[in-house]
């Protein structure tokens, strides 16, 4: 019950405090670009031409940078809006007054993951939904393995989300930003190492890529949501500069699960163990 | 600490009959913290609505108590406004409510008075009169020894953490009492008798201090004092102040830091 209401408060402090909306409003403007460039495309003089197998792809390929754009906005609203609900909580000592109600730490600390893992579905669902909606009606493009992209996505998400709760038991709001970012980046540019080491046949880059999905592997669940949305065509070409050419395997979605949850567990223990 | 902020180092307490770590036994304390920060986004009325929540209040009891506690802090007319737009002097009240919503047995007041003016203060101390009448415990935290001095029964003082005095206030000190006298033909060796029922004494013109230890001794000296043919105009026991109480206690070492 405790739980339900920290997590119903949490949800209704990013509408009240315009978090969502506003995020929704820059996803709403990305959708609107995104279909406006797809609506031009399709109807290019030079672009109606192009054998339908290949334009076909082409589209795929525009839907893959859509999908680049989806996540990234999903990963940044993740790390955004949950940076400061428990450091910042602490630094100006809101959280005095609910810690010292009959509520056990790990209630509250769980009740907000709870909420904005809410709210990032939310958010996750109307953009992914929205990119795929463009593909669908203006591309004519139907992506194989939607669901499946979107509920790794969801998840790429929960792992930065839960990281950043993680570092908020330990750091200032501002810290934990850096921390968090710093990591995604790192794996970011983790990903693109592993990859071009697969082009280049270089064990020593994809080795450095691994560990850097060892280290953070929300990049990982998105390269392997890309590679199940990609079509077999796009895979088989190596088509689109946003395209996986090597797949992180179903044990790295297992480890990504438990980082998920040994983060949590170190977040819950921390933050049962300090003083607020 | 009591109320699970701080972990203790070492050793162990007990509060209402139950380990202090209990959560459960925080549906019986309510709190209002010094540094007072609420969900500036929430309104008055569901900022006690989450609170009352969180202690386990029924929705019927939410519907009965929530507009109770913001018509006794003075707030009902700004029920449906967000915090955000709040005065210190507001969001204390506000404060105030939320700690006592669930009717609690044992309340801990940190600085209450610190944001409100003379009537706000007066409604605080009316407050918490209730709710000692109600048979909860009020543990008043604060420095304006006067609305202690008003309020509370028994006073303790704490310095870098060590109790290091107490006192009662309902009934006279044991301590020193000071006694102003204002009277003629005070004399050197008047002084000098009094010193059989007093610890000092300061003759100032017609004006006289002296100081003993009991009550009891106070009319000894004033039936000396007429039969040894001195005309006393003013005798009057000064019990000692908070403030001096405080500053003998504290040391004059002590720079407040």
């Amino acid at each position: 019950m405790t739980l339900w209401i920290i997590a119903r408060v949490t949800f209704r402090e990013a509408a009240r405090r315009k978090i969502l909306w506003t995020a929704l409003l820059a996803a709403a403007a990305f959708l609107f670009l995104f279909a406006t460039g797809m609506h031009y495309q399709v109807r290019d003089a030079h672009f109606t031409r192009v054998p339908p197998v290949l334009r076909y792809q082409i589209l795929s390929s525009i839907l893959q940078i859509g999908f680049y754009a989806v996540d990234l906005l999903a990963v940044l609203m993740a790390v955004l809006t949950s940076v400061d609900t428990i450091s910042g909580e602490i630094a100006s000592c809101t959280i005095h007054a609910i810690a010292t109600k009959p509520v056990h730490r790990s209630q509250l600390l769980l009740g907000k993951w709870l909420g904005f893992a809410a709210m990032i579905a939310v958010y996750v669902a109307l953009v992914f939904g929205g990119v795929l909606a463009v593909g669908y009606f203006i591309g004519g493009v139907r992506v194989h393995g939607a669901l499946q992209g979107a509920s790794l996505v969801y998840l790429e998400c929960l792992v930065v989300l839960t990281a950043t709760f993680l570092f908020g038991t330990w750091f200032s709001t501002l810290t934990n930003g850096v921390v968090v970012l710093g990591m995604h980046g790192l794996a970011f540019i983790g990903g693109w190492l592993e990859q071009i080491g697969t082009v280049t046949q270089s064990d020593r880059l994809v080795t450095l890529g691994i560990l850097s999905s060892i280290v953070m592997p929300s990049e990982s669940v998105w390269r392997r949501a890309s590679y199940v949305m990609q079509s077999s065509t796009a895979r088989a070409l190596d088509f689109s500069p946003f395209a996986t050419r090597s797949a992180p395997s179903g044990v790295m979605m297992v480890y990504a699960v438990l980082y998920l949850l040994v983060a949590l567990f170190a977040a819950l223990y921390h933050f049962r163990n300090r003083d607020l | 600490m009591l109320l699970g902020l701080v972990k203790p180092s070492s050793g162990h307490a007990r509060i209402l009959d139950q380990p202090f770590s209990s959560v459960e036994v925080r549906r019986k304390i309510g709190f209002l913290p010094e540094d007072f920060r609420f969900y500036d986004w929430l309104t008055a009325y569901e900022l006690l609505a989450l609170h009352g929540r969180l202690c386990g209040l029924t929705p019927a009891q939410l519907r009965d108590r929530v507009p109770a506690f913001l018509d006794l802090v003075g707030l009902t007319a700004h029920r449906d406004r967000r915090l955000r737009g709040f005065s210190k002097g507001m969001l204390q009240r506000v404060g105030l409510a939320q700690a006592l919503i669930h009717e609690p047995d044992l309340i801990f007041l940190d600085e209450p008075t610190s944001g409100l003016d003379p009537m706000g203060r007066r409604l605080v101390r009316d407050i918490i009169r209730d709710q000692r009448k109600r048979g909860a415990t009020v543990f008043l935290n604060s420095h304006l020894l006067s609305e202690v001095e008003i309020t509370c029964d028994t006073v303790v003082f704490i310095k870098q953490g060590e109790v290091i005095g107490s006192r009662d206030l309902r009934s006279s000190p044991d301590g020193e009492i000071h006694v102003h006298i204002r009277a003629n033909n005070l004399r050197q060796e008047i002084l000098s008798a009094l010193a059989q029922w007093t610890t000092s004494a300061h003759l100032a013109g017609e004006s006289l201090t002296v100081s003993t230890r009991s009550m009891d001794t106070l009319p000894e000296i004033l039936r000396f004092l007429v039969s040894s043919g001195i005309d006393v105009f003013e005798f009057t026991p000064q019990r000692l102040s908070l403030e001096e109480s405080f500053l003998k206690i504290m040391g004059s070492e002590d720079q407040g830091l």
